[in-house]
């Protein structure tokens, strides 16, 4: 079943201190890959069948109005087979 | 005078916001959250907590809840309104206030008695105290950095509108060391540290946080 992802990131020039932990933490388990983390949310919306144009317009004004706070947060709307 | 102290779920500090108000010389007035009556009341608090948990955003929910309709529309009219850390937090989210709340940029949950200068005493919350007046009252808080754009920052600070700033080393990476601001009228503030657990010497650090609640009684006798 499609379903509809919200994924929501502090804007770049937000601090974000977990990001910032979880950087830290991977050196020490001998992970030396990582310049830099950022850590976001991710939301999993399910609908009934393939999700519609109307729906996921919906789903905008929602990650706008409550998933996402737009003072120091992007979000973007895509569908997941 | 009624000031109504409204209680989410998950709110802490309702009882110590109520009795605050009371040891100031009004009567505290219980507003619940699902509740969209004011039940005429003169100013409102919007106390400390988690409320709904901190779930998605702190704030986030707590911001559509049926009683903050009518506390939106009474302060966009002018009532004097009051948020208290998670408070302070609903009113960003609300967008009475500029800027957001977001974690401290040390992770570690703060709980201490802070200093703090007062900046602009010219709001309905602030006026018994003095300018440049230092306080201390306790600090608790998880997502206490205050962060807003560069834009905003200057905006605040061009016209007045921290009304107080941490003293010393920076507790939480808030921009400016900013502890709280104020809407463009001066009827709305948000506050991260907590002056209703500083009423009197007995409970609290000092008395210092009870000149916040006298203001607003004194603000609405005008």
């Amino acid at each position: 079943m499609a379903k509809i992802v919200v994924d929501v990131m502090l804007k770049p020039e937000i601090l974000d201190p977990q990001g910032k932990a979880v950087a830290a933490a991977l050196p020490r388990l001998g992970f030396t890959f990582a310049k830099d983390v950022r850590q976001g949310k991710r939301f999993e919306i399910e609908v009934d069948g393939e999700p519609t144009a109307a729906q996921l317009a919906e789903v905008e004004k929602a990650a706008e109005k409550l998933l996402s706070n737009p003072v120091i947060e992007n979000f973007t709307v895509r569908v997941e087979k | 005078m009624k000031i109504g102290v409204v209680t989410f779920p998950g709110t802490l500090d309702d009882r110590d916001a109520a009795r605050a108000v009371r040891h100031a010389g009004g009567e505290a007035v219980s507003l619940w959250h699902n509740d969209a009556d004011l039940h005429g009341v003169d100013a409102v608090i919007l106390p400390g907590g988690f409320s709904y948990g901190d779930y998605l955003r702190c704030g986030a929910i707590s911001r559509f809840s049926p009683v903050m309709e009518p506390i939106i529309d009474a302060a966009n009219g002018g009532m004097p309104l009051l948020g208290i850390c998670n408070g302070f937090q609903v009113l960003a989210e609300a967008h009475l206030i500029p800027g957001a709340l977001t974690r401290n940029h040390e992770l570690h949950f703060l709980c201490r008695d802070q200093k703090l200068t007062i900046e602009n005493t010219n709001t309905a919350w602030t006026s018994s105290f003095t300018q440049g007046q230092e306080i201390l009252i306790p600090l608790k808080n998880g997502e206490g950095a205050y962060m807003c754009d560069d834009e905003t920052l200057a905006m605040l600070e061009g016209e007045g509108r921290i009304i107080a700033r941490y003293v010393g080393e920076n507790p939480n990476g808030s921009r400016n060391l900013i502890a709280g601001i104020t809407n463009e009228r001066g009827n709305v503030v948000g506050l991260m540290p907590h002056p209703e657990h500083a009423i009197d010497s007995l409970t609290g650090p000092s008395a210092d946080g009870l000149a916040f609640f006298t203001s607003v009684l004194k603000a609405m006798v005008k």
